[in-house]
């Protein structure tokens, strides 16, 4: 996979060709907790940048999951619905939310790079 | 208001907890581990809490105290032996329930454990009904914790020899440290336990004590699950002024000798209630899959008629399913009656469920 970008939502989003994969990230799944809950959008769907595209619930309250990139669902993850305490365990690897084909580069080159984030965590840390 | 803090702030800061603010304190919501791990280890092992936000309400006096009491609470005040316990509330005129509450009868009168966000009203009405020659007070200088789960009998007796003697729902003084305690074998997880009041002077070591014995601190978020799972309810969401004992499904915790003769606030209503039946009833609710119906979420019948609101949900670390409490229209309390949850716009199916969802362990 290429390069890994950040929402200030506490998204990630990787790039492969015009394919774009998202979850949530490692600080996102401290704050909330223990996540006990997820839906995912089911392909076909299309969301807008910044759009509501997923939910999370950890014991302690439900989130929206927002798409940090426009374009349409080819894929949700099934297995984070089916066992959600893995998001806790590998979020930013194979406990991604849904896989979607974008529509404009540019959404993506726009959001943080790794260090860019990490220093928004620390200036934001709630 | 400032917010306050409990004898223990800085050693729950210590172990690592994330502060909400509670009913006015600045409260342990979680520690490091998590609100699971919390939860289970509750169940499997031991955990403390620090409950000392609550209140803990002393009186004394002679027979016309038991007499005042009961015009409020509608236990038998009068029947009930020294160092024994009762779930109870206190009701207004209307039958409402104004605070739930564990009364304990003392040697010189009772002491009654309040919710920190109800006990400045809950004095003030319970006060209504005293008389200059009985005495009361709030403590200022004691602490409470709480001490759950299966192991919490054995590793208590070796600190405070004669605790295992306690059966659920009575208590006793004890000698710990050249101190006078009071213990009461309680608690509000479904676990067999303890609640130690004790000097804010001495808490502290007695919690090293328990740290020492790998009990893990549990916070605010893992209380709410295991009581949500034991069945019992949380004052200001189950229970409010507005709903009454019948309601809240709670008509056993109303004495029967009390049901019978009355004498105490919102007799009648709660008579004519219990002889005709009240219009919605408290009953659990178990979520189809994984959706959590959370408070304030509405129930619909399975054609789609509203018949009620979740008033308490989450996920259920134990049961390890989504689990609810809620009111509905009495024709639906039935346990299995299927319904609808909506949740985000969208409908899920549920079901009525018994309760509790988590099988209790009370040492009788």
């Amino acid at each position: 996979m290429s390069e890994k970008k950040f929402s200030k939502k506490h998204e990630w989003v990787s790039l492969d060709g015009d394919v774009a994969t998202v979850g949530i990230t490692k600080h996102a799944t401290e704050l909330l907790g223990d996540i006990v809950f997820a839906e995912v959008p089911d392909a076909g769907k299309s969301v807008e940048k910044e759009g509501q595209a997923a939910v999370v619930e950890s014991t302690k309250a439900a989130s929206d999951v927002y798409s940090p990139i426009s374009g349409e669902i080819t894929e949700g993850n099934k297995n984070i619905v089916d066992d959600p305490s893995s998001i806790n365990k590998d979020p930013e690897g194979a406990s991604w939310f849904f896989k979607l084909k974008i529509k404009n580069k540019g959404e993506f080159d726009s959001l943080m790079s790794k260090e860019e984030y990490d220093k928004f965590c620390k200036d934001n840390p709630n | 208001m400032e917010v306050q803090k409990t004898a223990l702030y800085n050693i729950h800061k210590n172990l690592g907890a994330k502060f909400v603010p509670f009913a006015g304190y600045e409260m342990p919501i979680q520690y490091k581990d998590g609100i699971v791990k919390e939860h289970i280890s509750t169940r499997t092992y031991a955990g403390f809490f620090d409950v000392s936000h609550m209140g803990q309400f002393f009186l004394e006096g002679d027979e016309t105290l038991t007499e005042a009491l009961e015009k409020i609470i509608p236990a038998d005040l009068k029947s009930l032996k020294i160092n024994h316990s009762k779930y109870s509330f206190l009701l207004n005129n209307d039958g409402g329930i104004i605070d739930d509450l564990i009364v304990t009868k003392t040697e010189k009168g009772f002491c009654i454990i309040l919710n920190a966000a109800c006990k400045e009203n809950d004095i003030k009405q319970i006060s209504k009904f005293l008389k200059n020659n009985h005495k009361h007070l709030l403590s200022n200088d004691l602490s409470l914790i709480a001490l759950q789960g299966p192991k919490s009998v054995e590793i208590l007796e070796k600190l405070i020899p004669g605790v295992s003697n306690l059966k659920f729902m009575t208590g006793n003084n004890f000698n710990y440290d050249n101190e006078n305690l009071y213990v009461t074998r309680s608690g509000y997880t479904g676990e067999d336990g303890f609640e130690i009041s004790i000097s804010d002077k001495k808490v502290e070591k007695l919690i090293n004590f328990l740290i020492s014995n790998e009990v893990k601190p549990i916070g605010l978020g893992a209380r709410d699950t295991l009581r949500l799972e034991a069945g019992l309810c949380l004052y200001g969401h189950d229970l409010n002024e507005k709903i009454n004992p019948i309601e809240a499904n709670l008509k056993w915790a109303i004495a029967k000798k009390r049901k019978d003769v009355g004498g105490f606030n919102g007799w009648e209503k709660i008579k004519n209630l219990l002889t005709n039946g009240s219009e919605k009833i408290r009953v659990g609710i178990k979520p189809e899959g994984k959706v959590i119906a959370r408070e304030n979420t509405k129930i619909f019948s399975l054609d789609d008629n509203e018949i009620g609101l979740v008033t308490s949900g989450t996920f259920g670390p134990s049961v390890n399913a989504p689990v609810a409490m809620g009111y509905v229209k009495s024709n639906f309390a039935k346990i299995g009656t299927l319904i609808k949850l909506e949740v985000r716009g969208k409908k899920y199916g549920g079901k009525v469920s018994g309760l509790p969802f988590y099988k209790k362990s009370y040492v009788k």
